[in-house]
């Protein structure tokens, strides 16, 4: 056995804490090795070709790497130990920096530390075998889930690149909130003219199946071979038939909370959620309907000309297999009701959210375009807009900064000047961030051309005086109190996890952060991967971001998720679950614990039953491992003798 | 005076993910705690968290993903009832059960990481070397746990 030891010095990352000569030097010292040094930067070109030169030169059979995390470059350093000649399994590597160097200040703990780990590394690479990695094939159809625009930029990517995308949006209707918009920035692009097309695109495409009023139910197998089950819910309207004339909604008597309108206006029980909605099919909302809650009504079954309605309908399940899952979940607005008191806690009809605000300013609102107060139906002459209500601020838990705020209250505070020529807006914000393009010039030309009144300083009390709200704050910038009278106040509200965002995480094994925002493989390097394999993030489900960057991520997911199922076979990994058939018992304890039904039961020729392992459906998890009572089940790569080897190393 | 050695055993999907943010976040930690990355919490065997006590470690530390987020949907249940029943049997062993802990850290909460080796540290520093287990060591015993099973 002969054992290459390479310490990295990452620059000065790991060599400012760790010694990485003294490492050297005891890694010398270890069994069975025959080589070691330190390199300046083992993952850059030089770096890689001095391991494949040593290895080549001196017949090395096992490598140990002490680098940064093996999360980071396990797989650049299996492949350059490939390029040697050598088992990409008989690389090992040792953290010495985000587990050591990073970590501690003094350099003899940190030298010390990498020692000991180094020690570990060798003692578990000893133990190693070769091993050989399997194909699978991969499902050639994608599952997109969420509707909005970053689901519908990913599908049409998907489905334009030739494979077949389900696409399942919870809603009524595709769009998400973007559809929502009245305008956008920087351009004032009119948000509903720009998706339209690309919903109407996305409903005919022949290689798009989509799926409305439907929800993920639960997820099953890895990258390459998904079997979902889409809970397809029970809208009591047959899509097929309903030609969307919306007769059943003007007739309706049971109303019903308009959510696409953020409660601006009501709706209907049955309704269609706004005039260019995709498809353009109705959905009862049992809960508000009399049919449902009174047992009696049936106005719209007999007012409907399609005989579209059919209160029978159920729930079902329909289930598929995909290749790749992109999750473009969005999210909602922050609910600011019970966190700001001091704004009137919902109190106010004339405290509006900024959502609230965008369907007021729409044309195909429920005001018709016309900026109303809602507690009188006046045009406001004062408008007064708070910026980071639930995002800046530690005092209700939500630090992070929505991204969108501070151009999108401008964008409004345009919009505002435009719809009643003779208005004042007034900004008050912490900071202006504007860091995309053509951004900062347009929040300029909001108090520039527009007149818009910015106060730097937070709002700390909103009280009504006379029909009208004081809004008492302070500007920072001329060091004062400053009170405001406004006819109407706009509250630039954060973003919060799309509901029920970590329910879905936990079903696709996704992580998720203290927000339910789900987390990307890598901030930097990996922004569209998910630490599962096979399914990627597009938009605000990731984290607060504005169009631009929910679609550029769409279509990068979707170049990934191409470049997956095109491929049309996977290698798996090797590190899987093996039995040693001549000493097992047959008791299959692994098959009751294992999560992925990878046991199978073999027949040996003496007639005994056995335990046998489906490579292509165990992940690696080694429940199995610890469960089998003879020990003799056991996970290639994590055996209990390396596990043994590296404990009893450190504690020698 | 000799070493305290801490063991940690820690899931690949999540709190060795965390000590990684924990690392590129600089957050400054103990330097007794050696990680050994398992591919899940289920893959740890209490016999291994036995067996480093018996080789002398000071304290052991297991952490994954949180209950409901485990990456391979359920290993880390068997991890909580397999560690829970271990954490009750240890002074059955002459082991302190406070030298021995099991949580969950997401990939996320690399703070929390910090946090937890701090604690955990802290806690062994106070208890300082560990007894001898009142199960002895084995100092002849080569033998692997599939051949020491066959002959048992």
């Amino acid at each position: 056995m002969r054992v290459g030891v390479f310490v990295c010095q990452c620059g000065t990352n790991i060599a400012a804490t760790v010694d990485t000569e003294k490492v050297v030097s005891a890694a010398l010292a270890m069994r069975d090795v025959q080589h070691a040094e330190t390199i300046q930067y083992t993952c850059s070109d030089p770096g890689q070709r001095a391991i494949v030169d040593a290895v080549q030169k001196k017949g090395l059979t096992r490598v140990v790497i002490a680098a940064c995390s093996p999360r980071m470059h396990e797989t650049t350093f299996r492949r350059t130990v490939t390029r040697a000649g050598m088992n990409p399994y008989m690389m090992e590597m040792v953290n010495i920096r985000e587990h050591c160097s990073w970590i501690h200040s003094d350099i003899d703990t940190a030298t010390d530390k990498a020692i000991d780990l180094m020690r570990m590394g060798v003692a578990r690479v000893r133990g190693q075998a070769p091993l050989n990695s399997t194909t699978v094939p991969v499902t050639r159809r994608v599952l997109v889930i969420g509707g909005g625009v970053a689901g519908i930029q990913a599908a049409l990517d998907i489905a334009d690149a030739g494979l077949p995308v389900t696409l399942v949006e919870r809603g009524p209707s595709i769009g998400g909130n973007m559809a929502r918009l009245d305008k956008t920035f920087p351009t004032l692009d009119c948000s509903s003219c720009i998706l339209t097309p690309r919903m109407v695109e996305a409903n005919q495409h022949e290689d798009i199946d989509l799926m409305v009023n439907s929800e993920v139910d639960s997820v099953r197998g890895y990258i390459g071979n998904f079997e979902v089950d889409i809970r397809r819910k029970a809208t009591c309207v047959d899509e097929d038939k309903c030609t969307g004339c919306m007769i059943c909604q003007e007739k309706c008597p049971g109303k019903a909370p308009d959510e696409f309108n953020a409660g601006v206006g009501e709706s209907k029980a049955i309704s269609i959620p706004f005039p260019q909605a995709v498809p353009m099919v109705a959905a009862i909302r049992k809960e508000h309907c009399r049919q449902f809650i009174k047992g009696k009504c049936g106005v719209c079954e007999k007012v409907c000309p399609a005989d579209a309605i059919d209160y029978e309908q159920e729930d079902t399940i329909v289930t598929e297999k995909f290749g790749a899952i992109v999750v473009a979940t969005g999210y909602q607005t922050y609910d600011w009701r019970e966190a700001y008191p001091d704004y009137g806690g919902g109190q106010y009809p004339d405290v509006i959210t900024s959502l609230q605000y965008e369907r007021m300013l729409s044309a195909s609102g429920p005001t018709g375009g016309h900026v109303k107060r809602p507690s009188d139906g006046e045009e406001p002459k004062q408008v007064v807009f708070i910026s980071c209500v639930g995002s800046r601020d530690e005092s209700v838990s939500r630090p992070l900064c929505c991204s969108v705020g501070c151009m999108y209250t401008a964008k409004q505070a345009i919009l505002t000047k435009e719809h009643i020529p003779d208005s004042q807006s007034y900004v008050f914000y912490i900071d202006i961030r504007a860091g995309g393009k053509g951004y900062e010039e347009f929040t300029r030309r909001a108090q520039r051309e527009f007149g818009a009144i910015y106060l730097r300083g937070r709002v700390g009390k909103i009280y009504p005086s006379g029909g009208k709200l004081i809004v008492m704050g302070t500007d920072t910038l001329s060091g004062g109190p400053v009170e405001v009278e406004a006819d109407l106040v706009v509250l630039a509200t954060g973003f919060d996890s799309a509901p029920g965002a970590a329910k879905l995480a936990q079903k696709l094994n996704v992580s998720y952060d203290q927000y339910g925002f789900f987390s990307e493989s890598h901030p930097k390097l990996r922004p569209v991967e998910t630490t599962t394999g096979g399914i990627y993030l597009a938009g605000a489900c990731q984290g607060p971001k504005d169009i631009p960057d929910s679609v550029a991520q769409a279509s990068a997911a979707a170049a990934k998720v191409i470049g997956l199922v095109s491929r049309g076979e996977l290698e798996t990994s090797p590190m899987v679950a093996e039995v040693n058939q001549a000493r097992c018992t047959g008791c299959f304890k692994c098959r009751d614990v294992c999560p992925y039904s990878a046991i199978e039961a073999v027949a040996l020729r003496d007639g005994r039953e056995v335990a046998g392992v489906i490579d292509s459906l165990c992940q690696g998890c080694g429940v199995c491992n610890v469960a089998c009572p003879p020990a003799v089940i056991s996970l290639k790569g994590y055996t209990d003798n390396q596990l043994i080897a590296e404990t009893l190393e450190l504690l020698r | 005076m000799a070493e305290l050695k801490l063991i940690g055993f820690l899931c690949n999907w999540c709190s060795y993910a965390g000590a990684d943010m924990a690392g590129t976040a600089r957050l400054k930690q103990p330097g007794e705690l050696r990680i050994i990355r398992m591919p899940c919490t289920g893959r740890v065997d209490p016999l291994l968290v036995l067996k480093a006590f018996q080789e002398g470690a000071d304290g052991v530390l297991v952490s994954g993903c949180h209950p409901g987020d485990c990456h391979y949907n359920e290993g880390n249940y068997y991890a909580r009832r397999r560690l829970e029943l271990l954490a009750r049997m240890l002074p059955a062993f002459g082991i302190e059960p406070e030298r021995f802990e099991y949580t969950w850290v997401s990939a996320s909460e690399g703070a929390r990481w910090a946090q937890v080796v701090d604690d955990f540290t802290t806690r062994i520093r106070m208890l300082g070397i560990g007894d001898e287990p009142t199960v002895a060591k084995q100092p002849d015993d080569q033998r692997t746990g599939e051949e020491r099973a066959v002959n048992e």
